[in-house]
């Protein structure tokens, strides 16, 4: 038997790293040496964290939601007698869970060994295919290993979806002394955590593929540029490429190939920026991040003016399972469009939010609803963000497009890097679009003009109308603000900052409009739009909204009916939340 | 004069025999902020004589870049997540709450310089929205009331 604790950050944040404790405890008082406990990486169920897996001869069991107390039911009727602990499973092989469709519309072709194995143990990793596709690069030549990857579809899973094939092919046709191999794990989309999952859960899918991409563009130095607010990502990373070095994978003449390839970390210092590839090359480089005019493009002249392959996490963890399982393997997921899966970070006011892989051609429905298990909030949902500050809104009307690089652009949301946060009808959409562009203004670097100062002023015309003081002409305003932004900026950041506020703009109108004509925020959420007050009928008099008060504006005697005096009210809602009742009223 | 010494010892081992090998310049940012606790004026400058790397040059990497910080941290670090996931869970109330709680605003230390809180982009703990960090320690499914009994904990730890 085996025990095997998730302890991806997410895990961990739960309380996963008590729970192994109390296990490892556990096991040394009731003297089981027989048994295993071993840790794993995101198991891609988020919401039921902190997560225990037990392996027994029947197969695989997870347990979710546990604490110190409740594992110790699990511990006494699965570990010790043998019985499974119905109450707290979350998934089996029996299928018969109610988190079973959570499952079964995924396709695990990048996550396939994320929470499957422990990340920090190189064999264990090698044991379900890892490095193999590296061996069958090696016995190819680096334009046979180009046309591989050509012929599988793939495209940057970054956002951009450009042809990765294409890439490497323009950096082979470079011609240098040193060209260099690039990774960008500089994952700063506020609510998508794919990236370092992957980095968490199976490190050596990352490290396979820039060996594979040095190997075939013919760059012998690779760098994978980390957000340094993962420290557990890079800390495993770290862990895995000296793992690599051990079995002949990095360094010198790989595997007996002749091919040298050397890997470094580099950390991020906290620029959203540095996202962009030009921006994060100047950031390697030592500089302020900032982007940079585009031709020359990186293939021809990027790190230290040598040619140079960017390519992001996810991207590169396909790279392993292309080579080994060939191309024609790889295509028969996804659309004509888009090959393969793509995974995303399931969040917001959903049921089941965790990371998830889907076959492109799903659906955001087939998604929010049958992965995601729909609002967790009892409220109907009204949208989904997809693509974080570069992507936009999807309204519940078009839940039936298809996941598709092609499809999903002609909403005016983009596939982005795979954050998927469900709103429901208490989200102000007004207020969502002043949050994105909240960040992107303060992430700006500053180089352009329209970026620099057309996102400020968005931001004041945004701000304005959530306080209630926007005026008519503000929407007008809006939109040619943001065309101009998109026209007049020279990154992506500054391209798709816009975004956020054109598609709640094309799906949402009605909302913008009533916070401007009728002074009213349809969702109940911006504080000058609203008021708070205690309904008379329902009030019992308890005290308990006006002992939680933080500014003591409501009165009332035991047993008779509170009044919120409005002009101190400061709408905090902590009456609302503390009310048992149902007596506080938002209007 | 031998305070001196002792004060620039990390500097120098970071330094190290790196003359002026500018791509060198965030990493060694990185690892003197994580000696001195923060960017000091005064090792800014000494660095610069010792390297080569301009003054201004050091500078503006280092008020570009969120990760740096060129006044001291208080004891607690306290981390409101900003992210899309706990911004529609009502991260704005937890992050008023904090500030009522420590009487401070975002970006700032209290007096008694035991808490500094800020906000991040998204510490990835997405599901357990809202969240905060206190000094790498993450507190996920937060609720006024909950975050005011872990500050009051960290208080009574510290006897204020």
């Amino acid at each position: 038997m085996k025990v095997i604790v998730g302890l991806g950050s997410c895990g961990i944040a739960a309380g996963g790293m008590k729970v192994y404790d109390k296990i490892y405890s556990l096991l040394e008082n009731y003297g089981r040496q027989d048994i295993t406990l071993a840790s794993t990486g995101c198991m891609g169920m988020c919401f039921a964290e902190p997560l225990v897996e037990v392996l027994d001869e029947q197969g695989s069991h997870i347990y979710g939601l546990l604490d110190e107390e409740n594992v110790l039911d699990v511990f006494r009727s699965h570990v010790l007698d043998g019985e499974v602990a119905d109450q707290y499973l979350v998934k089996s092989e029996r299928n018969d869970c109610t988190n079973a469709a959570f499952f079964s519309k995924q396709v695990r072709v990048v996550l396939s060994r994320c929470g499957a194995i422990n990340p920090e143990e190189i064999e264990d990793a090698m044991e379900l295919g890892a490095y193999s596709g590296l061996v069958r690069a090696l016995s190819m030549t680096p334009q046979e290993v180009v046309e591989e990857v050509k012929a599988s579809g793939l495209r940057g899973r970054g956002g951009a979806g450009f042809p990765t094939g294409l890439k490497w092919d323009f950096a082979l046709a470079s011609q240098a002394d040193q060209k260099y191999m690039l990774c960008n794990a500089d994952e700063g989309d506020p609510g998508a955590f794919m990236d370092r999952s992957i980095l968490e859960g199976d490190p050596h899918s990352v490290i396979e593929g820039m060996i594979i991409g040095g190997y075939a563009i013919g760059a012998t130095i690779g760098i994978i540029y980390a957000r340094s607010e993962y420290p557990l990502a890079i800390e495993r990373l770290e862990l895995a490429m000296e793992q690599a070095k051990e079995k002949g994978f990095l360094g010198k003449n790989i595997l007996g190939s002749g091919f040298d390839f050397d890997l470094s970390i580099k950390q991020g210092a906290g620029a959203f920026v540095c996202g962009e590839e030009t921006a994060m090359m100047a950031s390697i480089e030592g500089q302020r991040g900032m982007p940079r005019i585009r031709p020359p493009y990186p293939a021809e002249r990027g790190l230290f003016n040598q040619p140079s392959n960017i390519n992001n996490v996810e991207t590169l963890a396909n790279i392993g399972y292309i080579l080994n399982f060939g191309a024609d393997d790889y295509r028969q997921y996804g659309t004509e469009e888009t090959k393969g899966t793509k995974v995303f970070a399931l969040a917001g006011k959903i049921k089941r939010g965790g990371l998830v892989e889907v076959p492109a051609g799903l659906t955001v429905r087939e998604v929010i609803e049958d992965i995601g298990g729909g609002s967790s909030s009892g409220k109907p949902i009204k949208a989904v963000q997809l693509g974080g500050p570069s992507g936009g809104c999807i309204p519940v009307e078009l839940f039936d497009t298809p996941i598709d690089y092609g499809t999903l652009a002609e909403t005016g949301a983009i596939m982005g890097s795979g954050g998927l946060v469900v709103m429901d009808e208490d989200n102000c959409m007004v207020d969502i679009a002043r949050y994105f562009l909240d960040f992107t203004q303060k992430e700006s670097c500053g180089k352009c003009t329209f970026c620099r100062v057309g996102t400020k002023r968005m931001l004041e015309i945004l701000t304005r109308i959530t306080e209630g003081k926007g005026v008519p002409g503000d929407i007008e305003k809006l939109e040619t603000l943001a065309h101009q932004v998109q026209k007049n900026s020279l990154c992506a950041l500054g391209q798709t900052a816009p975004n956020p506020v054109l598609t709640t703009l094309k799906y949402f109108r009605h909302e913008y409009e009533a916070h401007i004509n009728d002074k009213k925020c349809p969702a109940l959420q911006c504080r000058a739009l609203i008021s708070y007050r205690i309904d008379p009928v329902l009030c019992t008099g308890c005290t308990v909204c006006a002992r939680n008060c933080p500014v003591h504006c409501i009165s009332g005697e035991p047993r008779e009916t509170h009044v919120i005096d409005p002009s101190i009210c400061t709408r905090c809602g902590n009456c609302k939340a503390v009310c048992r009742f149902g007596a506080v009223i938002v209007e | 004069m031998s305070k001196q010494i002792d004060y620039f010892k990390p500097l120098d081992e970071i330094i190290g025999d790196n003359k002026g090998d500018a791509s060198q310049l965030i990493p060694m940012l990185q690892k003197i902020q994580e000696s001195y606790g923060y960017l000091p004026m005064d090792v800014i400058v000494e660095m610069s004589e010792r390297t080569g790397i301009k003054v201004t040059d050091i500078m503006g990497v280092a008020s570009f870049y969120a990760g740096f910080r060129l006044t001291p941290l208080g004891k607690y670090v306290v981390k409101i997540c900003a992210g899309t996931a706990c911004h529609v869970n009502g991260a704005e109330t937890i992050a008023e709450t904090i500030c009522e709680e420590l009487n401070v605003n975002l970006d700032e230390t209290t007096e008694d310089g035991l808490f500094t809180v800020e906000t991040v982009a998204c510490l990835g703990c997405c599901s357990l929205a809202p969240v905060m960090m206190i000094n790498g320690e993450v507190y996920g499914r937060l609720t006024r009331d909950k975050t005011k009994k872990i500050l009051r904990e960290y208080k009574e730890l510290e006897g204020a």
